[in-house]
């Protein structure tokens, strides 16, 4: 039985490979709370995420229950935070971009649905304070 | 030693696993670019030395959307639906009718459409409790958006011919310019559990 020509396989996986290489960016952290973004039908592009900073409300994850109880937490990067740390955190966010591009930048809110409005009108109000005054809430596309 | 010798192939019978290695890798590092969400812009912080000076607004121009920490919702003085929202919104906007407790409308030049009423000084202030819980508020957010979008729509349908989103940069400045998206991102205010 003559064998298949598997010669082009390679670059058919390397076609592959590039697709998703472009339309995927790397995930940025590693999540500690856990969230289900509020569904809403009238929703817009993130415009640029190389000037956004994420703000993760939620509870903490199931494997960190134990260790951080349930009450709702605020994750900045890769760990935990306080309200006020947020102002120090979109400040160095902020810096790390070029001149031309600090006016684009955007602080997206992914935000747990059950959390209560406190929290995030304390963040909003330490965000003013930072003069980080463009905000998103993220959300989901009903299916 | 005049035979020519024939080159051997280099085997790549390996280069897809390595590649498709390369492949899983970048499956599990990296997420689709899904990002997307309400945008909206804070005000500016408070000044040090500004006094207590609140901007007066008529009450006619305020659209009054509070939310208690129970998740009923009331407009004005009255308990209604997150459904029923987008409506409301879309009267306080437009104001058709004219009505003498909606917002007022006073003439203006807009480029493209000339001279236009526009209820220019309303405002849609939403206000929650520290309990409410953050689904209702983008809910809400959401059906006012929305409220702007069919306006803006109907209006560019009836002006242009073309929706919104179809129109020239001029054109859907002039339409915003008619229908200017004011939804308050106010100080947060303490409320009673009498709400």
């Amino acid at each position: 039985m003559p064998e298949m020509n598997t010669s082009s396989l390679p670059d058919l996986i390397f076609t592959i490979l590039f697709f998703f290489m472009m339309v995927t960016t790397m995930r940025e952290v590693t999540l500690k709370v856990k969230f289900e973004k509020p569904v809403g039908t009238q929703l817009e592009k993130l415009a640029r995420k190389s000037c956004t900073s994420f703000i993760y409300i939620g509870k903490p994850t199931d494997a960190l229950k134990s260790q951080f109880g349930e009450g709702t937490r605020i994750q900045l990067n890769d760990k935990y935070a306080e309200v006020n740390e947020v102002y120090d955190y979109v400040m160095t966010d902020r810096n790390e971009l070029a001149e031309v591009d600090k006016p684009f930048y955007t602080v997206s809110l992914k935000v747990d649905k059950e959390t209560p409005m406190g929290i995030i009108t304390d963040v909003k109000q330490v965000l003013r304070k930072a003069y980080a005054l463009k905000i998103v809430y993220s959300a989901n596309k009903p299916n | 030693m005049g035979k020519k010798r024939k080159m051997p192939g280099l085997n790549t019978s390996s280069t897809a696993d390595i590649s498709f290695m390369l492949l899983i890798f970048f499956l599990v590092t990296t997420s689709m670019d899904t990002d997307q969400g309400l945008g909206r812009t804070l005000p500016k912080p408070p000044e040090e030395n500004q006094e207590n000076n609140e901007i007066k607004i008529k009450e006619r121009n305020i659209l009054n959307i509070r939310i208690n920490k129970d998740n009923y919702l009331m407009i004005g003085e009255d308990y209604v639906s997150i459904d029923d929202v987008k409506e409301i919104a879309k009267e306080f906007i437009a104001n058709p009718e004219n009505k003498s407790n909606l917002p007022e409308k006073k003439p203006k030049n807009v480029k493209l459409l000339g001279q236009r009423m526009v209820t220019e000084n309303h405002v849609i202030s939403v206000q929650t409790d520290r309990g409410t819980s953050y689904w209702v508020y983008f809910a809400v957010q959401d059906k006012l958006v929305q409220a702007y979008n069919e306006l803006r729509n109907e209006l560019a349908k009836e002006e242009f011919g073309f929706k919104y989103e179809f129109l020239t940069k001029e054109q859907q400045e002039a339409i915003r310019e008619v229908y200017p998206q004011k939804i308050s991102e106010a100080e947060p205010k303490k409320y009673g559990a009498s709400l």
